[in-house]
């Protein structure tokens, strides 16, 4: 399927590119076996092996295996959902509420703690439902919206898809802790992310800027024309409550517009200036949340563009001459940035460093970056070339990536084919390790290199974790073993057999072997 | 004059000289913590210029009042002012041990977090290709014997600042941080060495793990021993259990206990205020006021090593002078670099202040960066630490060596 002399040429500019290229569990030089490409698919393009994983293999053969899991995996709505996974989906309410219902039980539960509040501050009692209102109405939906991405990351046959998600939504991070962006991580990962990571970059793109998530969490609902006066309604209102006055935005804020090009398109090399950071916010003004929807309830998104909040003027951004167009303007901005050569190459990086190695081949960026261009930003496309990549494939990049606490998580939790009833004890393991589930506070999301992971309070607790763990699910390190197939070495499995039984397991889970992928 | 010896004690150990020196040195160990503030945060509101007209007109929402009037700065002198939210620290203002360094930053001008942070921790502003942060590299070049608890970071993930060759132990978060854990079993310790022996990386961090944790808890059980005043922040009661202050004192005392514990590091994030910061009240506010009583929590863990220690903090960049369009401000250019400790000649703003009008600021409009973050650790790095020219060029290469006001950034 590979060819041979391709594979050889790869490696050599493989070599001469990077010191961090180097050598994983199998030999330079020696063509993985079948069943090292299986496991290293189940590693990359999965969480790691499960039980069943290890079964369908042996009865297979690795390669026809393999051949099936790769076609499968590229059209995840051809793979039949496991009615147990349907069904707890389905019991999450989180799941089933549109963005008004969402934002107003958030509003909600906002109001009745304030209230609260002042009750109590002038001596009144208090009921104690409405004290503990948002942890009792809105912390559960985001333990909910934790529990649907640990359940699918853990048991989705759409293994590929689920990783994918992981990817895409750390690419365009939000954060559960700020504000009402705690209710609504859930539907801006399936609304705004899972539906884009086979489709177009542009749509994805689009979506998370509209979504109200984004909005609120990078600040653009606020950003308004310089002098932005409320309508007259609104005004009064405001008249005579000066701490709704000081909240009333008066002009721009740059926070989307800047991680917009640094972080989601361009990159930060990709050639813009502060003054085009500026432009932009000035060209996004009015790309907001409909609240009074929100307030009246009803289906459908809040995305809402209010022109009289949009600066009209002209425009000059990255040499473009940009006249006064509305809403268009921003999207126009955007088609823009999706199909700028600099952010199919910021892209490609990613991917390539996500799906390969810490400092990735420079031969497969720029391949990548290519089909970008060439496809139009389809990703199913680049994706299916990354998995068909000779580099993907190489000896080198098998076991080459350092798990982050969450791929250890995750693939431990399918290893013992743990089931998950209550995701607490995860999302406490995850925050513990730096990790947080939609915790990243900052836009950049988590990063995926063994620089920004390996130290000694992270082994700390991933051998705590491979303790308790094996101590939880006595499978034994035979059993696990089996199931690892080929992702555990020769040099590995000795060691082991050496080690006294009842340390076996958790020796297993700790080893270099499960630590990267 | 005591510089001047430490000086010439950093260069004999570099070709590798006395040792009965180094004895001599480590009987009462310099320490070096940086705290740093992720996000940026607004230094204006830090300290504030009061004395400067344009400080007030250009920020109708968020500007402090004056030192004098309710909710006011406290006066540092004339022309600045530290927040309200700062009291905590201003006993070490007033005691002489608290300086800071206004208008600083790094000199590359870019105005993204991620770069930023990342030329403040490899310490080679427009350099991304450096491999190593500086604070590794200054373990290296440090006079005096390397043990596996020189250095300390806190947190659960490794920092930029300390990537390197050189060992670092680390310090979790919480209470429970110094806890006793699987990996303290000796049993499995043996079996882990025996199973990452091929894997030349993981070794390395598992004689890293094992070494540095069981150095920490020898330490921590004698500070445990030791009897302590009634502690306000401590780890008791599920609020400030895990606070930064909590933290920070655990921090604190593990490096008063141990005595090869000369470097370590910690940050906070949380700083990028770009909607409603506040002023006196609000959510910088509290954020600071969190900051400060962190700060002092960790000088008070450090008891008596404080007079042996420099703690700076530090910021990649500054914030816009104008307030935004939402009562925030957005990313700047200059800042406030603070140091705090014994050694510091405190009680002064160093830096030269370059104004606040349209002409004095860097692209029309954030404070222009005038000194540059690297000529403030040097003096440190080599009046504090000893560290000579050599070791000085290997830690922050190519940095500008010369700082007019470097000589009265330390006690003589």
């Amino acid at each position: 399927m590979i060819s041979r002399r391709r594979s050889l040429a790869g490696l050599s500019a493989l070599a001469a590119g990077s010191m961090a290229w180097r050598p994983g569990m199998a030999a330079v030089g020696a063509a993985p076996t079948a069943a090292e490409r299986a496991a290293h698919a189940l590693n990359r393009l999965a969480y790691g092996p499960r039980p069943s994983d290890a079964l369908a293999i042996s009865q297979m053969g690795a390669g026809p295996w393999l051949d099936q899991f790769l076609a499968q995996q590229l059209e995840p709505r051809l793979i039949p959902q496991p009615p147990a996974l349907a069904q707890r989906l389905a019991s999450l309410q989180v799941l089933q509420m549109d963005q008004s219902a969402l934002l107003g039980r958030y509003r909600d539960a906002l109001k009745a703690a304030r209230e609260a509040k002042r009750e109590q501050a002038q001596g009144m009692a208090v009921d104690a439902d409405a004290q503990n209102a948002v942890r009792n109405q809105v912390r559960p939906l985001v333990a909910e919206a934790a529990t649907a991405r640990l359940v699918r990351a853990v048991h989705s046959p759409a293994q590929l898809e689920e990783v994918l998600v992981e990817f895409w939504f750390n690419h365009f991070n939000v954060f559960a802790g700020k504000g009402p962006v705690s209710v609504l991580v859930a539907d801006y990962e399936s609304r705004a992310i899972r539906p884009h990571v086979l489709g177009r970059f542009r749509d994805m793109l689009g979506a998370t800027a509209r979504h109200p998530a984004m909005l609120h969490y990078l600040d653009n609902e606020r950003s308004v024309v310089n002098g932005y006066e409320p309508p007259r309604a609104a005004r009064r209102l405001i008249a005579g409550q000066p701490e709704l006055k000081a909240r009333v935005p008066t002009g721009l804020n740059e926070n989307y517009a800047r991680e917009l090009m640094e972080l989601h398109t361009l990159g930060v090399d990709g050639g813009y200036t502060q003054r085009d950071v500026t432009e932009l916010a000035r060209i996004l003004t009015g790309w907001g949340i409909d609240q009074r929807q929100a307030l009246q309830g009803g289906h459908g998104d809040l995305f809402r563009f209010d022109a009289a909040k949009h600066d009209a003027g002209n425009k000059v951004w990255l040499g473009h001459s940009v006249g006064s167009a509305g809403q268009a303007e921003g999207e126009r901005a955007l088609d823009v940035l999706a199909a700028h050569p600099a952010t199919a190459r910021h892209l490609a990086y990613k991917l390539a460093q996500a799906f390969v190695a810490d400092v990735p081949p420079p031969s497969l960026v720029s391949r990548l970056a290519d089909r970008f261009t060439s496809s139009a930003g389809d990703l199913k496309a680049v994706t299916r070339s990354l998995i068909e990549s000779d580099e993907f494939w190489s000896a080198e990049a098998m076991g080459a990536k350092f798990k982050s606490p969450y791929q250890y998580l995750i693939s431990s939790l399918r290893a013992v084919d743990a089931p998950i009833a209550q995701p607490q004890a995860l999302l406490q393991a995850l925050a513990q390790a730096g990790q947080p589930l939609y915790g990243a506070a900052t836009p950049d999301g988590y990063k995926n290199t063994a620089a920004a992971w390996r130290n000694p309070e992270a082994l700390t607790q991933r051998v705590q974790w491979a303790t308790t763990l094996s101590s939880r699910y006595p499978l034994g390190a035979q059993a696990l073993l089996n199931t690892l197939g080929a992702s555990v070495s020769a040099a590995t499995r000795a060691t082991l057999a050496g080690e006294p039984a009842p340390q076996q397991m958790a020796l297993l889970l700790a080893s270099p072997d499960f630590m990267k992928r | 004059m005591l510089r001047r010896q430490i000086l010439q004690m950093g260069a004999c150990t570099l070709a590798g000289l006395p040792v009965g020196l180094l004895r001599a040195q480590q009987t009462r160990p310099r320490k070096l913590v940086v705290v740093m503030l992720r996000g940026a945060v607004d230094g204006l509101s830090v300290v504030a210029p009061h004395g400067e007209r344009a400080y007030a007109a250009s920020r109708p929402a968020i500007a402090l009042a004056p030192p004098g009037a309710a909710d006011g700065l406290l006066k540092l002198d004339n022309l600045f002012g530290l927040h309200p939210s700062l009291g905590m620290l201003k006993r070490h203002w007033d005691g002489g041990s608290l300086a800071f360094v206004h208008a600083s930053g790094s000199p590359d001008n870019t105005r993204s977090h991620f770069d930023a942070q990342d030329y403040l921790e490899s310490g080679t502003p427009g350099r991304k290709s450096t491999p190593d942060g500086w604070m590794n590299r200054l373990l290296t070049a440090l006079p005096g014997q390397p043990s596996p608890t020189r250095a300390i970071s806190q947190g659960s993930a490794p920092p930029r600042i300390f990537a390197g060759p050189a060992s670092v132990a680390s310090l979790g978060l919480g209470p429970k941080a110094m806890d006793r854990r699987a990996i303290d079993n000796p049993a499995l310790q043996a079996g882990l060495a025996r199973l990452y022996a091929n894997d030349p990386t993981l070794n390395a961090t598992l004689a890293d793990t094992t070494a540095g944790r069981s150095e920490m808890a020898r330490s921590m059980a004698e500070a445990d021993r030791e009897p302590r005043a009634m502690d306000p922040t401590a780890d008791a009661g599920a609020q400030s259990a895990r606070s930064f202050a909590a933290d920070a004192r655990r921090l604190g005392q593990l490096i008063r206990k141990d005595v090869h514990t000369q470097l370590a590091f910690t940050s906070v994030g949380g700083w990028d205020t770009h909607v409603n910061q506040g002023n006196a009240q609000g959510q910088l506010a509290n954020k600071l006021a969190s900051l400060g009583a962190g700060l002092d929590a960790l000088a008070d863990g450090l008891g008596d090593a404080l007079r042996d220690t420099v703690i700076v903090v530090l910021s990649e960049f500054g914030r816009t002078v104008r307030q935004n369009g939402n009562g925030g401000t957005d990313h700047g250019r200059g800042n406030v670099m603070w140091l705090l400790g014994g050694p510091v000649a405190g009680g002064q703003v160093l830096g030269e202040w370059p104004g606040l009008d349209t002409a004095a600021l860097a692209d029309g409009r954030d404070l222009a960066v005038r000194t540059d973050f690297r000529q403030v650790l040097a003096p440190v790095l080599q009046g504090h630490l000893g560290l000579s020219d050599a070791g000085l060029a290997l830690v922050l290469p190519e940095a500008p060596t010369a700082w007019a006001q470097a000589g009265r950034l330390l006690r003589g």
